[in-house]
């Protein structure tokens, strides 16, 4: 892949500073960097850091949380260095973002064009005759085949899957070089899912951007990601190319996650779950942080916790059973 | 009962309940007058029978009627007309009060932890709660009772004393499960159990829900929008479309043999975790609004196969194999595909 890298995050600490020296780590250590036309999906259950990370890319971390380590770099910028009033130029321009519930992210008292034309005009100076003529012609592009009418319609009228494909209009008004999609098709029905997905991954490929697709399903990762970081506890614990991860797993969270999947093609009475919850971000265990949880954990296990580390071209996982000389990686080769 | 019913299966030894042309529709209001102007038909003209001990899972997407279908066989939401029969005893007809005694016998569990369990009381009375309405154990035998159950849902007796904010959701719905169980019932409606479960949890609840129908020998009536889910928990499965069902089946020949255009595409559109990409039909447009449903056949409008048949005759639901049902017009008279894809050549 010759592609220019678009988004490189570095060493990425978020912390929420809860007052009486909690401090829950929702993220904690994360670096990844995203290319031109290329999706790379962030996996993991709630609580595991990564909508937080995702906002942490767009500046939208609120008090009494802050980034208290790391860098964000989109084209060579880093973002964490910049003012407010320089991200707003960043957030849409460069960087865009679409959200789950789609409903509350559209403004219910405007109508859709109003919204979609104050997007346009806010990042580019233009007459409300152009920018009314570019939001009918983003409607289309999103595949709303009647994308006159929707203009002065307002966002109650329209299904779930309708206002999804308005926000992902809004969203590559600014013909973004990075898109991050959390969770874009959580809140839908799995047709119109597949829709949504379908319509991301064309946008994807004529427009050469990138996305950085939030998900908890690992079914969207097998079909749409081309390579996938999985996190837990604030961490990345394993990362490659989608099928490395999916079918050569390094990590036993990642096991145990597959594993716990009801699926059609595998019949069998019961699932594997994985036992126990997930740590809450300001009570991580000492050592590897799936260490309770994990099946294959030794004593090693809970003194440290393990970096991530490259066992194979391109595919890191933060497990010590998995590293050179490890049980799991002999007992796996 | 009522002579109508055209079999009489209904009094078949194990068969646990039974629902038979099932309408429920909400009217909608307008007008000075407030009159009902039109009506919502949630659940149209649907039928199925459960066995004793098996689970029906019913699929569909967000507005098919699965939600109140659920309601409306628990009699928690009176049907419109249809007749409901629960262990030979028909409840279509039957008051609050007539049906407390039956209450005890079905129950139901639902998907949001969250706002299902009341915040304020702690777990030992929420789960004490139906057992104090329905049943005259002594305070002693009730806690006897509560303590047992707690830990057969994977609960400490620690716990009892907590309050449901103290829990996460997995637990909470362990909470709901105990619940619903304290009395011993034989019918249960799971509307969307798992839905709003974390995927490591998921698997932990449904292995639950799997255990303790085994051990009390229970009946479920599993409700979901997750194919994957449903396959995994249903000895038949049910996919509903526009308040109606359009296919029934036992799991394995649904899942291997779909034989509705909409089972077809909505397995296909469920993303899995392959190493081959395979390709999808993608399915257009969207639900048509249930107020105001196609002719002839709901699903026409999205359907590759349809033609001119679809458009004027509403296809009943007809057994094409054995124990299969579908309702489409795709399978002529001997039960073969009648016609292909508009276009295509075969």
């Amino acid at each position: 892949m010759a592609q220019k890298e678009v988004l490189r995050v570095e060493d990425l600490k978020t912390h929420f500073f809860l007052g009486e020296n909690k401090v829950a780590k929702a993220v904690d250590g994360v670096s990844f960097s995203v290319h031109e036309g290329e999706t790379v999906a962030l996996v993991g259950e709630s609580g595991s850091g990564k909508s937080m990370t995702a906002l942490s890319i767009m500046q939208l971390i609120n008090k009494p949380g802050r980034i208290v380590n790391g860098n964000i770099f989109v084209e060579g910028n880093s973002l964490v260095d910049m003012s407010e009033k320089e991200m707003v130029k960043v957030r849409g321009n460069d960087v865009a973002m679409i959200f789950q519930e789609p409903m509350t992210a559209l403004n219910p008292v405007f109508t859709i064009g109003n919204q979609l034309v104050e997007m346009i005009r806010k990042h580019k100076k233009v007459s409300k005759k152009t920018a009314s003529k570019r939001a009918i012609e983003l409607l289309d592009i999103v595949g709303i085949s009647r994308s006159k009418a929707i203009m002065q319609e307002y966002p109650h009228q329209l299904s779930g899957g309708m206002r999804q494909r308005v926000m992902i209009a809004i969203a590559i008004s600014c013909d973004p070089k990075v898109l991050i999609a959390d969770e874009p098709t959580t809140a839908l029905d799995v047709t119109i899912q597949l829709q949504i997905l379908d319509l991301l991954d064309t946008l994807k490929k004529k427009l050469n951007m990138a996305i950085l697709l939030i998900t908890h399903d690992l079914g969207v990762v097998s079909e749409y990601a081309d390579r996938v970081m999985v996190m837990y506890g604030g961490q990345i614990i394993e990362t490659s190319e989608t099928k490395e991860v999916l079918f050569d797993t390094r990590h036993p969270y990642t096991e145990g996650l597959l594993n716990s999947l009801p699926r059609m093609d595998q019949k069998s009475d019961r699932l594997e779950a994985i036992s126990g919850t997930t740590p809450p971000a300001f009570a991580f265990p000492q050592g590897c942080r799936f260490a309770p949880r994990c099946p294959y954990a030794t004593e090693e296990c809970t003194v440290e916790n393990p970096p991530l580390v490259e066992v194979e071209e391109g595919h890191a996982t933060r497990c010590i059973l998995h590293m050179e000389g490890g049980k799991l990686h002999v007992s796996k080769d | 009962m009522s002579a109508k019913i055209n079999n009489d299966v209904v009094t078949e030894k194990d068969t646990l309940v039974k629902i038979s042309n099932v309408k429920k529709y909400f009217p909608v209001k307008g007008g000075i007058l407030r009159r009902p102007i039109n009506f919502v038909k949630a659940v149209d003209d649907v039928s199925f029978t459960v066995q004793k001990g098996e689970t029906l899972g019913v699929v569909g997407e967000s507005g098919c009627g699965k939600s109140t279908l659920g309601r409306v066989v628990l009699n928690l939401l009176p049907s419109t007309s249809g007749h409901i029969h629960f262990k030979d005893e028909e409840i279509t007809d039957k008051s609050t009060r007539q049906m407390r005694p039956l209450r005890k016998e079905m129950q139901m569990i639902f998907q949001d932890p969250f706002s299902s369990l009341n915040t304020k009381m702690s777990v030992r009375e929420l789960i004490e709660e139906p057992l104090i309405v329905q049943s005259n154990f002594s305070k002693e035998e009730r806690r006897e009772k509560v303590e047992h159950m707690v830990e057969k849902v994977g609960l400490r007796i620690a716990d009892l004393v907590k309050y449901p904010h103290e829990f996460s959701g997995g637990q909470r719905q362990r909470i709901s499960i105990a619940r619903a169980l304290i009395l011993e019932p034989s019918f249960i409606v799971c509307d969307e159990p798992v839905s709003a479960l974390d995927m490591s949890i998921q698997a932990q609840v449904l292995n639950l829900m799997k255990d303790l129908q085994e051990e009390f020998n229970l009946t479920y009536l599993f409700i979901s929008h997750d194919l994957n889910v449903v396959n995994h928990m249903s000895d038949r499965v049910a996919v509903m479309y526009l308040g109606r069902i359009v296919e029934i089946a036992s799991n394995e020949s649904i899942y291997e043999d779909p034989l509705h255009p909409y089972s077809q595409i909505l397995l296909q559109s469920i993303p899995t975790v392959s190493e081959e990409n395979q390709d999808k039909a993608t399915l257009s447009g969207e639900l048509p609004s249930p107020l105001d449903p196609p002719s002839g056949c709901a699903f026409r409008t999205r359907c590759p196969f349809a033609h001119d048949l679809c458009k004027e005759v509403r296809p009943e639901l007809r057994e094409i194999k054995e124990g299969h049902y579908a309702a489409c017009h795709l399978y002529n008279e001997d039960n073969e595909k009648a016609f292909t894809k508009q276009g295509e050549i075969e």
